[in-house]
């Protein structure tokens, strides 16, 4: 095949891959939201072997490389016989990654909530649920979104891993593009840019939910 | 399920995995020194100067926080050799390391410069000390002891994300782990032991992590504070 340049067609072919890459990020940020909660739950929950057990998984999720979760449950659930297409794997690889870091991120804003809080409302008559539910559900809430959003890219980021095993999103339609064109910098740098574009506005929502959030908290 | 684990397989690689383990050791450890150096630099030329400088440092820490390392990694080591440059994997891995934790580590210095009261900065000028002499021995210090918890996260994400080097074959711990894996059709079990060894290192790095936090920001005022308790 002949060398061509990186023109129009290919930055199209970008485009379409960043389709990818945003289904990822949805996917990963719906499921490992759902398991990070519960497991944000089981971390401050009465029940100590619960604690333990949701400890340790932190630990070790936050411990391994993304690179490994996606190699052992891309190859792990192909040997119990299923043959995972990679946006499979890339999905329950990256919830995987997510939950260990969102259950973290949001137990501690369960925890940031004043104690006063729980005790107050357990005055009221209030069951465990009811407590959770009405009184420091929201108000953990409040103080998880600035986090929440900053760790979201990170994810979206870290989906350009799962390139690794061949899922064409973005960084690997960037690698496609730039083994027939042998322009790095062109491919690369607008790789990078359509990243920054859809991060940057998430960090800067971020840093500015946490500016807003913590001047309302502190009257 | 009828799958026969054979983990004794992976033994008769283990010095493919010791020098694996070797390189990520050595990239992580070289990209920590190289890249805190960096980011104490910019943080405090950024706090000191302001101005054009400043937005060019900001530009670079926003750039890099914004984009994947995969692709920063990328960019060097398809980009350079292009301009002429000649890098093998490893250099490439490097540069890359330096640069992405460079970023994150300005950033974070920079958060612990702005918490260290401004009332610091008069006490120093009014002792005849010179800008420079008043970063280096009034601002800095407290300023990485307010925010090293967060350095540390930062460089054992760092260490981590060494992994993706292998994306590029600089011969680390995953890029080996990866050989093993075509050469023994143990897919699984090679996994397995090679996110054991990274949960190993990255624990190992935290306690030393630790050790060198009591070492440096705890236990020096305690001992400096023990006399005058005793007069007291």
């Amino acid at each position: 095949m002949l060398v061509r340049s990186f023109g129009l067609n290919d930055f199209i072919f970008l485009l379409e891959s960043l389709r990818w890459t945003l289904v990822l990020t949805a996917i990963a940020l719906t499921l490992g939201g759902i398991a990070g909660l519960f497991i944000a739950l089981a971390r401050v929950s009465p029940l100590m072997p619960l604690r333990l057990a949701t400890a340790a998984y932190i630990q070790i999720i936050q411990g391994s490389p993304v690179l490994m979760i996606l190699f052992l449950s891309y190859y792990g659930l192909s040997l119990i016989g299923f043959q995972l297409p990679a946006l499979v794997a890339a999905s329950i690889s990256m919830s995987i990654y997510v939950s260990g870091y969102l259950g973290d991120i949001w137990r501690g804003c369960i925890e940031a909530v004043p104690k006063p809080q729980w005790e107050a409302s357990e005055c009221l008559g209030m069951t465990r649920v009811q407590q959770f539910r009405h009184i420091i559900l929201p108000q953990a809430l409040r103080i998880a979104l600035p986090p929440t959003t900053g760790f979201a890219v990170q994810v979206v980021k870290n989906t350009s891993i799962t390139s690794i095993i061949g899922f064409v999103e973005l960084s690997r339609a960037g690698q496609l593009i730039n083994n027939s064109t042998f322009q790095p910098f062109r491919v690369f740098l607008t790789v990078a840019a359509i990243y920054f574009v859809i991060c940057y506005p998430l960090s800067r929502l971020s840093g500015w939910l946490e500016r807003k959030l913590n001047v309302g908290s502190s009257h | 399920m009828n799958y026969q684990f054979q983990f004794g397989v992976i033994a008769n690689y283990r010095d493919e995995l010791l020098s694996g383990l070797l390189l990520t050791i050595q990239l992580s450890v070289s990209s920590i020194v190289l890249g805190l150096a960096l980011g104490i630099m910019l943080a405090s030329v950024r706090a000191m100067y302001g101005g054009l400088i400043g937005r060019i440092i900001k530009l670079y820490v926003e750039v890099v926080r914004n984009t994947p390392f995969l692709v920063q990694l990328f960019i060097i080591f398809f980009g350079l050799p292009v301009l002429g440059v000649r890098v093998d994997a490893t250099a490439a891995a490097l540069i890359g390391m330096t640069i992405n934790l460079g970023a994150y580590t300005t950033e974070i210095i920079r958060a612990g410069i702005d918490a260290v009261h401004r009332s610091q900065v008069e006490a120093g000028q009014s002792l005849g000390m010179t800008t420079y002499q008043i970063y280096r021995h009034i601002i800095i210090p407290p300023a990485i002891a307010k925010v090293y918890p967060a350095l540390c996260s930062q460089f054992i994400l760092m260490t981590l994300a060494s992994s993706v080097c292998s994306a590029i074959s600089a011969e680390e711990l995953s890029s080996v782990t990866a050989q093993i894996e075509s050469q023994s059709y143990r897919s699984f079990e090679v996994y397995v032991i090679a996110t054991l060894i990274y949960l190993a290192l990255s624990m190992v790095l935290r306690g030393i992590f630790a050790l060198v936090g009591w070492y440096l920001f705890k236990r020096r005022p305690k001992l400096k504070l023990a006399p005058a308790v005793e007069g007291a």
